[in-house]
């Protein structure tokens, strides 16, 4: 009876210090993916697509991802297409990575161009999502031109929140006016630059070879 | 500087203010440079002699341990070889009173069928001789006595051909009796081979324990021989055990693979314990830990291995019980592992096939039917195989924890006198270096030397003109009095 006293309190004593052990950090990492409509830039979007499947087949179980899309005003719940934090088991995890895939393919089929294009509202709303999610890591990709266009009511000028977020620019195409006079995109990627790190953003890169965001996301 | 544009004419003018200074300090100098080189010395030696002292200590502690688990050992080999002995003895005295009494009731019946061999017919009868007499009778003519004489040849003859015919029946059963002999001798032969085969074996038995008992002998003795060869033994023992634990841990990394993945289905695979270590690998590293403490259980008690005394001094029933137990836990956990080859089996398709379908083009079908069975198959058969092949562990880890006492006190000692000599040759060094110091400072301040020598050359050269001066002082040597070079 002692004997069995004993090893039941070394367990419930050896408990704590196991649980105690544990790496408290989250490990997750939470991607947002904001995905422009607006004009000419909605013929990009089967790229979009695949930079969905590339996150799908990268991030694993505990992670989580949303695609949003980014229209006249983008601040909104409305706005983000499909979005799931991976379960634990890898089974479930593959079967939320397949109906993901089908509601981004649906979206990119039945996908129509906005007038505006509102990247500041898509960025608040995806920090917004990521800080809930708590994750480790957390990235904003952008797949966009980066030319905001705002209505007159909508306002945006106004500092906003990325503390220790990545925002990437993924698939920046020139413009017609851009081939012009180079200066005007580079001055436009310099000014979102400014903006995401007066944001506190952790990092900010500028990735138009799709094939080069693997090592970003890696990395 | 005094010239700064001119460092060496600087310096070789502060040299020269500085001679008469260092000409002056050069008693105290040599003082104080000898004092460091004994101050460093000193300490130095005097650890490496208590070092060699404790290693000398060591060594012997470690060859008292050695001869005991020696002794142990050779006790133990010599009870096994006693008890095999033993066994044979009894296997085979156990049937020698049978075998006896078997071998003198065939030889009996030999003897008998021999005797019986040596029963000759009946001589002829006295008669013969009268008969005899009776026909060297002459007829001459007499009819009766004809008649009579020729009767007597007829009987005779009949009696004649009547004896021979019992003759040669009596020769027919003897060697009916002899061809009787033959399974006889054979059954002999078989069974006087058969007692010399036991008594062969009995006798390399006896040969084996003569040896073990000369081992034994010399290591109650505690001569060199038994402990070089006690130290070689535990070394090659060392060897093997390890080699083969390396063997067994590249096992255990395959089985950790094989149910890695899986057990991320069980416990998640987004929980970390720190911060490159999943929850779902501990877990199978954990699994893989308790197969092989099931493993090491099944072997105490088996009392194939020895590790722990409790075990060991167990009760009969108890043991038994806890065999069973821990082997039925081992099969239990081999199972789960098949299972778990299984789900990674599956796993790892439901993730290729979403790859597939994310991926823009489109791959090859993989190939269907029985082959495409058999990676499953294959790793479930392993996943149930290496847990039992994980428990053999125990075996080796005994034998690396029995000789990695010797081993590791060996090179223990070996480390403690190559520190020790290590210190003795730095202290020389440095006691070597104060002296060359103290040559160098001499040469530094050659020149005044050299004037002092020329003052007391001259002096000495008047103190022999004048001889009841005062003799000249030398010039103070490097070494003092008494010191070793």
């Amino acid at each position: 009876m002692k004997r069995r006293t004993f090893v039941a309190v070394s367990a419930l004593l050896a408990a704590p210090f196991v649980a105690g052990c544990a790496d408290q950090r989250s490990h997750a990492h939470a991607v947002y993916l904001l995905v422009d409509t607006s004009g000419t830039y909605a013929e990009e979007i089967d790229k979009a697509q695949l930079i969905v499947n590339y996150l799908l087949g990268t991030l694993q179980s505990g992670d989580s991802l949303a695609v949003a899309r980014v229209r006249s005003r983008s601040f909104s719940e409305k706005d983000i297409i499909a979005k799931a934090t991976f379960d634990g088991r890898p089974s479930q995890a593959n079967a939320q990575k397949r109906v993901l895939r089908d509601q981004v393919a649906q979206f990119t089929k039945m996908a129509r161009g906005s007038t505006y294009t509102d990247i500041t509202g898509g960025l608040i709303q995806g920090a917004m999502f990521l800080n809930e999610t708590r994750a480790g890591r957390k990235t904003i990709l952008i797949f966009s031109d980066m030319q905001e266009d705002l209505d007159k009511q909508t306002i945006r000028n106004f500092p906003i929140d990325l503390k220790d977020i990545r925002v990437v620019a993924v698939n920046v195409v020139k413009l017609k006016t851009d081939n012009v006079d180079p200066r005007r995109y580079l001055g436009r990627l310099d000014d979102w630059q400014k903006r995401v790190r007066d944001a506190g953003a952790s990092e900010w890169h500028v990735i138009n070879d799709i094939e080069h965001l693997d090592a970003l996301l890696k990395g | 500087m005094i010239w700064p544009h001119n460092v060496a004419l600087s310096v070789l003018t502060l040299f020269l203010i500085a001679l008469p200074f260092l000409y002056a300090a050069r008693k105290p100098a040599h003082d104080l440079m000898r004092s460091l080189g004994k101050l460093a010395d000193g300490p130095l030696r005097l650890a490496a002699r208590w070092l060699l002292s404790a290693a000398a200590q060591m060594q012997e502690r470690n060859k008292s341990v050695l001869l005991a688990h020696g002794e142990e050992e050779v006790g133990q080999n010599l009870a096994r070889e006693f008890e095999r002995v033993a066994a044979l003895v009894k296997r085979d005295l156990e049937g020698y009173p049978a075998l006896q009494r078997k071998l003198l009731d065939e030889i009996t019946r030999v003897e008998e069928d021999y005797r019986k061999c040596g029963e000759v017919p009946p001589p002829a009868p006295d008669w013969v001789e009268a008969l005899a007499a009776i026909t060297r009778i002459k007829s001459n003519g007499n009819e009766m006595l004809q008649r009579i004489l020729e009767q007597i040849s007829s009987s005779v003859n009949e009696i004649h051909e009547k004896a021979l015919a019992e003759y040669r029946r009596a020769y027919e059963n003897r060697h009916k009796i002899l061809d009787g002999f033959m399974p006889f001798w054979r059954s002999l032969g078989d069974n006087l081979a058969q007692a010399d085969r036991k008594m062969t074996g009995l006798h390399e038995r006896a040969a084996a324990i003569d040896a073990q008992m000369e081992k034994f002998e010399q290591i109650v003795a505690a001569t060199d021989k038994a402990e070089h060869a006690l130290t070689l033994s535990a070394l090659t023992q060392f060897i093997v055990a390890t080699l083969v634990m390396v063997i067994a841990a590249g096992g255990a990394l395959i089985n950790f693979k094989l149910i890695a993945l899986p057990m991320s289905e069980m416990v998640g695979a987004g929980d970390y314990l720190t911060n490159t270590l999943r929850t779902s690998e501990v877990a199978a590293l954990v699994i893989i830990f308790v197969e092989a403490t099931m493993g090491l259980f099944l072997m105490e008690t088996l009392r194939i291995t020895h590790l722990f005394p409790r075990i060991s001094s167990m009760g009969e029933r108890m043991r038994k019980r806890m065999m069973w137990v821990a082997f039925v836990l081992l099969v239990t956990l081999a199972g789960i592992e098949a299972a778990l080859a299984l789900m990674r089996d599956m796993l790892i398709q439901d993730k290729q096939a979403l790859l597939q379908s994310l991926a823009a083009t489109q791959q090859a079908a993989a190939a269907e039917g029985w082959v495409s069975h058999i990676p499953t198959a294959g790793q479930m058969v392993l996943g149930f195989i290496l847990p039992f092949a994980l428990a053999f562990v125990a075996i080796p880890l005994e034998s690396f924890m029995a000789s990695a006492r010797t081993v590791g006190g060996a090179a223990l000692v070996i480390l403690i006198r190559t520190t020790a000599f290590v210190l003795r040759a730095a202290g020389n060094v440095l006691r070597q270096a104060s002296r060359a110091l103290i040559v160098a400072y001499d040469i530094v301040i050659g020149v005044p030397l050299l004037i002092e020598r020329w003052v007391r050359a001259s002096r000495s050269t008047r103190s022999e003109d004048a001889p009841h001066r005062e003799a000249p002082r030398a010039i103070e040597p490097v070494l003092e009095a008494g010191e070793q070079p």
